[in-house]
């Protein structure tokens, strides 16, 4: 009996190692944990039964979970500088800002044991690295494939010109009407992206870093394309509607969408194109005032786990940040991480906010707020 | 007893007070109200419009707070004055076909329709508020999608010429219904024709009798009595009616994201620009154009006697 009782014991304080080494080298676990997250990010299987990696967190380690969602980087920003949060799951757009707006505090990565585990090519990523410190670990990242229909293109499309040229397509039909874009003034960055290889004497360097000149060319491309597009896009399950309705072919999307198309049995599939893709990686950042930091470096512990990992490229269609993680899951299954896009990182331009000051151009850049009023003039055909 | 004394007199006092000055009783009463009003509704939305005198400044993207007329000025811009026109025109046309289709209906109701009927007509034009609006809405991409019902009932009715010769038009059509203006102006038509109904029913109810019969008397045929005397004697209806569908259709940003061309209207550029943008004074100048379009058009309503139909 007693030596059941031990034994149990025994595996119970072997489960609860990892949580147990993080507490000891954080301190005491405060109870209570405030984050603030994109929108499916943080589940307690209230959603989906299956898709819950906040029970068990809360269960081992006494820390409450609250989340407040945020459906903006804007949104996340303003309610960091608010304050009264822990943790924030910041994109490449919102994370530089916190940090030179010092709204977030170095992270020491020795206190999290599940360091070891992230994605070498992650580790040191420059969105939220500087000067040497990390501010956060990283969470998920994502590419932004050419979605197609496989009736349309028996072979997959080598080039994003399929959505930026007027062109015929395999089945003999023009694609005028049967494209879609972003519609986002992020997606200027896609038509950078596509010159800086079709038009090399532009010298793009970076396709959130463009001159004037580079900038006028890559707006040009987007007006010729406004004849093309069909809609702009910006709300996935409209998007997997049009697909499905509207006779459209090729389009920037996420994974999320191909999935979700592919689970319907539709003819879909999608590519990393030659010019390679923009993408999207975001990171769990923690408040400089944070008022529960034990709780946080423990939550920045767990977010790590393979499983956890596992499980939140399942449910959002994107790719963990630790390898091992794409084995072995039950709901990303084996193939999980290929097809969300783990192979494709080398090829993938990470989203950042442009801004005046940049680093690759001598003469400087074109901020954002042109690209959002630009875009809106683009929308409206002009 | 000595301590009851002053206590009596103290509220005999107050009670003498607001007997005699009736004045201060209707400001304590109206005092919560007014304060909600002023401060929380009138004054949050002042401090929003007037973030319109700052300016962005481009080179850092943040908001500079130095009065400035430059950013009323950017509204100005070709892609700019694009937006409202746009904007206003839909719901001009919107407006226009709601009232076109709400008057044979709101006649018949009001003069025509008897016992039974009436109330049953009463519900038909209510029912769809009942239900969600973003419910209607998707239904409606649905219905106006390519391979949606509404081409699948052309193609039934050997119509599909007809359908893509109507896309082919240069601003009314579109790659399909669902991403075209005709699309856009038809849900909205739809979402506003109950707005519109109600009040024009309201007045033809009143129309008085005896007007039409003595005009009937002094030998009017029916299109003349129609257009002498139902016609401008409905009239405050309709504008009642267009206050509603003008108005919604000016402000809506929900609709044209799920139906209709990508082109911007106002509703969805105020969302845009105080969005990742982060340009609040040129999404607070928008915001004051709708104000002041309605400001001049509720001006006009009130001379025409509109405010009695609601």
């Amino acid at each position: 009996m007693t030596l059941r009782r031990l034994a149990a014991f025994g595996a119970l304080c072997s489960l609860m190692m990892p949580y147990a080494d993080a507490a000891r080298a954080a301190g005491a676990a405060e109870g209570q944990l405030d984050i603030v997250a994109w929108p499916g990010y943080i589940e307690r299987g209230e959603s989906d039964k299956a898709y819950d990696w906040v029970s068990d967190f809360e269960q081992q380690t006494g820390c409450k979970v609250s989340v407040k969602t945020a459906s903006t980087s804007d949104e996340m920003v303003s309610l960091m500088n608010q304050g009264g949060f822990d943790l924030v799951t910041a994109s490449g757009d919102a994370s530089l800002r916190l940090i030179a707006g010092k709204r977030v505090q170095p992270i020491d990565v020795g206190k999290i044991l599940n360091w070891q585990f992230v994605d070498p090519r992650l580790k040191d990523a420059p969105w939220f690295t500087v000067g040497g410190k990390h501010y956060g670990v990283p969470y998920q990242w994502g590419p932004n494939v050419l979605m197609y229909n496989t009736d349309v293109f028996k072979k997959a499309p080598s080039s994003w010109d399929v959505v930026f040229e007027e062109q015929t397509l395999p089945d003999g039909k023009s694609n005028k009407g049967r494209v879609q874009a972003y519609d986002g003034a992020i997606y200027i960055a896609d038509a950078a992206l596509y010159l800086k290889s079709k038009q090399p004497e532009l010298k793009i360097k970076d396709p959130y870093e463009l001159t004037e000149q580079q900038y006028q060319a890559a707006l040009d491309l987007l007006r010729k394309q406004h004849e093309l597009v069909q809609r702009y896009w910006h709300d996935a399950n409209l998007q997997v509607d049009d697909f499905t309705n509207e006779g459209v072919v090729a389009s920037s999307s996420w994974p999320f969408q191909v999935n979700l198309l592919k689970s319907q049995n539709k003819p879909i599939a999608s590519v990393v194109p030659k010019e390679g893709s923009t993408g999207w990686a975001d990171t769990t950042m923690m408040h400089v005032d944070a008022k529960h930091p034990n709780c946080a470096y423990l939550w920045l512990n767990h977010s790590l786990q393979p499983k956890v990992q596992g499980d939140v490229a399942a449910w959002f269609g994107s790719v963990p940040v630790v390898p091992s993680a794409c084995k072995g899951n039950a709901l990303l299954t084996d193939t999980g991480c290929a097809t969300n896009g783990y192979d494709n990182f080398a090829k993938i331009a990470f989203w950042r906010t442009p801004v005046a000051k940049c680093a690759s151009q001598a003469e400087g850049c074109v901020p954002y707020s042109r690209w959002a009023s630009d875009y809106i003039a683009i929308l409206g055909g002009r | 007893m000595s301590t009851g004394i002053p206590h009596v007199a103290r509220s005999t006092r107050l009670s003498d007070l607001l007997v005699l000055r009736p004045r201060l009783l209707i400001l304590l009463l109206l005092l919560p109200p007014l304060l909600w009003l002023g401060i929380i509704y009138l004054g949050s939305l002042l401090l929003l419009l007037a973030q319109a005198f700052f300016a962005l400044d481009d080179f850092s993207g943040v908001v500079v707070y130095d009065p400035t007329l430059a950013t009323l000025a950017q509204l100005f811009q070709p892609a700019n004055l694009d937006i409202l026109w746009r904007t206003v025109l839909i719901a001009l046309v919107v407006t226009c076909l709601s009232v076109t289709l709400a008057f044979p209906l709101a006649y018949y109701a009001a003069r025509h329709a008897r016992g039974w009927k009436r109330p049953c007509l009463y519900l038909a034009v209510m029912m769809p508020l009942w239900s969600s609006y973003l419910v209607k809405v998707y239904a409606w991409k649905l219905l106006l999608s390519r391979e949606g019902a509404i081409g699948w009932m052309a193609e039934a009715l050997h119509a599909t010429p007809l359908l893509s010769a109507w896309l082919a038009l240069p601003v009314l059509g579109g790659p399909s219904l669902s991403t075209s203006y005709t699309g856009m102006v038809l849900v909205f038509t739809y979402l506003w024709l109950p707005f519109m109904i109600l009040p024009l029913q309201t007045v033809l109810e009143r129309l008085p009798q005896s007007l039409l019969q003595a005009a009937s008397d002094l030998g009017a045929t029916p299109w003349r009595r129609f257009v002498d005397i139902v016609l401008p004697l409905s009239l405050p209806g309709v504008v009642a009616g267009a206050i509603f569908t003008f108005s919604l259709t000016l402000g809506d940003y929900i609709v044209p994201q799920i139906v209709g061309t990508s082109a911007l209207v106002l509703g969805q550029a105020v969302y845009t620009l105080q969005g990742t943008a982060g340009n609040l004074p040129l999404a607070a100048a928008f915001a004051i154009v709708p104000i002041l379009i309605m400001i001049v058009f509720l001006a006009v309503a009130k001379r025409t006697g509109a405010f009695d139909a609601l």
